[in-house]
């Protein structure tokens, strides 16, 4: 009991610390990959001894100490306590969903085998459903508990524009459920090991392409960014649900952004792009489709797939902020008839071609 | 489900159940019920019903309790207004409180021996509960209840839209 | 249980974390309340009155209208795991609720419900 404690709290703390790297991370890759896409330098001013390491200072450290230490003022005639709740539950299920999805194989030492998987559910795709669907209220609760208008109809644009897309979303995953027929994360990244005609790696994104642009719109719709990003359009309503946060909430607020980010890449990566596996890999090493086969010792093949994973999840991350740099933001009402009367028709018509496909093939 | 965890699981959905009805502001008492039915699924997930505790939190915590805070906002209700209750309809609630608690108690106290007792294993067999048993009783067995579902929803979409419509002129 | 018990370390873990982020704000800033950082922030203007006011009904639509389709969706779940066992005759079973749903989509498109303007 005790050992298998420590080994769940340390790959907790192995996903969430993945998270959050990669959340501050992808601060500086927004600030410095905007500055790039508008021919600007970008954060460059704070700098240690003359060092700014490329903007690096700037937002790694800079930025952090200064949310920390600023005061974090709470309007007047507010729930105190449900201003304090909304930038936690907003963070909160972007973390545990996260957690659930696996950053690699079975690690052996020794006896133990490992499953790399904060989380370990066989249900791991209902458990990322349900977590999101609980990321509505830290919108919802933001707006309302912060006694401004422009808040809180951030709050309701945001909120019911998250619902609208969470139908897109569930449908893509049941196209993926479908394919690999598992309500397991791991069990899919697995399946996802084989080669289609012995040399293209067999990726839910060669099976399921439809489900593959739903996912990738709807969880950009989900986690507000641009072309989505009505709920926070600051030429219109300053900055939509978190107008009234600053300190260090505001920062939460700002976490989240980054975090779903992260967790709609690690989504992709899971369903669509093979997860941890890395093409030709097995797990006694490289075994190339032209018969060339490469040994390589337990602990290498799992850092490769953990790299693999981490490097595609970034490769998601990056073009996540290259959307929000070149698309402009939609109107609501082109937003509401895109979920509703493209998404939502097309994620169903995609489940039932796939099931008369696989039903033939079945025979 | 041992019974520590069951008690872990129990006394804050009581807790909690509570909230829902003492607390003022109907903002808070909403998120209390938001808590509760998470440590209900919490609850489901013990007994294995993985699937149920999912829709639990998908259906209820996710989009129902949401509808739930829309019209709360839509409404603008701030506070409860604070007005004592009539003595008659005090004790018309202190009365059927009492029979309820009493006729659920009598209930329990009736289909308790029927049961196995706390933490026992196989208490339930070995897939019930799980995802595919679920899928396998109600598109087999229970086909016609799933397909009078869609009729209700049917309803209910007629429903709203009609109602809606009435609310915006 | 092995399963249940990472889920709760995980939640632990993720809950201190926010727990502790969200009061290093009240440990380590400043606290210098005044009456004009109390205001609500109306680009400026004087903060006209308390934000909390009715507003579209639309909103209200959509809300009860995602859950109508959420259920149809989680019905899909248990399906999209068990169709290949259930074969055609899921299959058609699933179409046919499928379609009624699909008159419903089609008549609050038709009544304008899902029109902002």
């Amino acid at each position: 009991m005790g050992i298998e404690l420590l080994v769940a709290a340390v790959k907790a703390l192995i996903a969430i610390g993945m998270l959050l790297n990669l959340a501050g991370i992808l601060g500086w890759v927004e600030r410095k990959g905007s500055a790039l896409i508008q021919d600007r330098i970008g954060a460059n001013r704070a700098a240690i001894l003359g060092f700014a390491g490329a903007g690096l200072v700037n937002t790694l450290l800079a930025d952090p100490i200064k949310f920390v230490t600023k005061e974090d003022v709470i309007p007047r005639g507010v729930d105190r306590l449900l201003h304090t709740l909304a930038p936690c539950v907003n963070l909160l299920p972007v973390i545990v969903a996260f957690a659930a999805v696996p950053f690699g194989d079975r690690l052996r030492i020794g006896e133990r085998a490992i499953n790399l998987q904060a989380v370990e559910l066989n249900v791991g795709v209902l458990f990322i459903l349900a977590m999101t669907s609980m990321g509505v209220y830290g919108v919802v609760l933001g707006g309302w508990a912060s006694n401004n208008r422009l808040s809180l109809l951030g709050g309701i644009r945001g909120s019911a524009q998250m619902i609208s897309y969470e139908l897109a979303m569930g449908l893509s995953i049941v196209a993926v459920v479908m394919t690999f027929g598992s309500l397991d994360l791991q069990e899919i990244v697995r399946a996802q090991g084989h080669n289609i005609a012995g040399w293209l790696p067999g990726w839910g994104i060669f099976y399921q392409p439809v489900a593959f642009a739903l996912l990738l719109i709807a969880g950009i719709a989900e986690s507000k960014r641009a072309p989505f990003d009505l709920p926070e359009g600051e030429s219109e309503i300053v900055a939509g649900y978190f107008t009234e946060y600053s300190g260090i909430k505001y920062l939460m607020f700002f976490m989240t952004d980054f975090a779903e980010i992260a967790l709609v890449s690690a989504l992709l990566t899971t369903f669509f792009f093979g997860g941890w596996q890395v093409p030709y890999l097995t797990s006694q090493g490289f075994a190339f489709p032209w018969g060339t086969t490469v040994e390589l010792p337990h602990l290498l093949v799992v850092l490769l797939q953990v790299g693999s994973y981490m490097v595609k999840v970034f490769v998601f991350c990056w073009f996540q902020v290259l959307v929000r740099w070149t698309m402009p933001r939609l109107r609501y009402d082109q937003l509401m008839w895109f979920g509703w009367k493209v998404l939502l028709p097309v994620g169903i018509a995609n489940l039932l071609v796939t099931a008369a496909v696989f039903l033939l093939l079945q025979g | 489900m041992s019974p520590l965890v069951f008690f872990l699981l129990a006394i804050p959905m009581v807790l909690f159940s509570l909230g829902v009805v003492l607390a003022r502001s109907p903002v808070r008492s909403a998120l209390s019920l938001v808590v509760a039915l998470f440590l209900l699924a919490a609850m489901f997930f013990q007994l294995d019903a993985h699937m149920i505790a999912a829709l639990q939190v998908i259906v209820y915590a996710g989009a129902i309790m949401v509808l739930f805070l829309f019209v709360i906002m839509l409404l603008n209700l701030q506070q409860e207004p604070v007005e004592a209750a009539r003595p008659a309809q005090r004790a018309i609630a202190v009365a059927f409180s009492v029979l309820f608690v009493l006729s659920v108690g009598l209930a329990a106290l009736r289909g308790l021996p029927a049961l196995p007792g706390p933490g026992v294993e196989g208490a339930v067999a070995g897939a019930f509960g799980s995802t595919e048993a679920l899928a396998e009783r109600l598109f087999t067995r229970h086909l016609f209840a799933f397909e009078v579902t869609s009729v209700l929803l049917l309803v209910a979409i007629v429903g709203a839209v009609v109602v809606a419509r009435r609310l915006g002129k | 249980m092995e399963q249940a018990l990472s889920v709760l370390v995980t939640f632990v873990l993720a809950a201190g974390l926010v727990g502790v982020m969200v009061n290093l704000g009240r440990l380590l800033g400043p606290r210098r309340e005044t009456p004009a950082k109390g205001d609500a922030f109306e680009c400026g203007n004087p903060a006209s009155g308390p934000a909390w006011g009715r507003f579209s009904v639309k909103f209200y639509m959509t809300a009860i209208l995602f859950i109508i389709f959420d259920v149809e969706v989680v019905f899909m779940y248990p399906w999209g795991v068990l169709y290949r066992r259930l074969g055609w005759f899921g299959f058609i079973e699933m179409m046919v609720f499928l379609a009624i749903l699909a008159i419903g989509l089609l008549y609050v498109w038709r009544k304008g419900a899902l029109e902002w303007d």
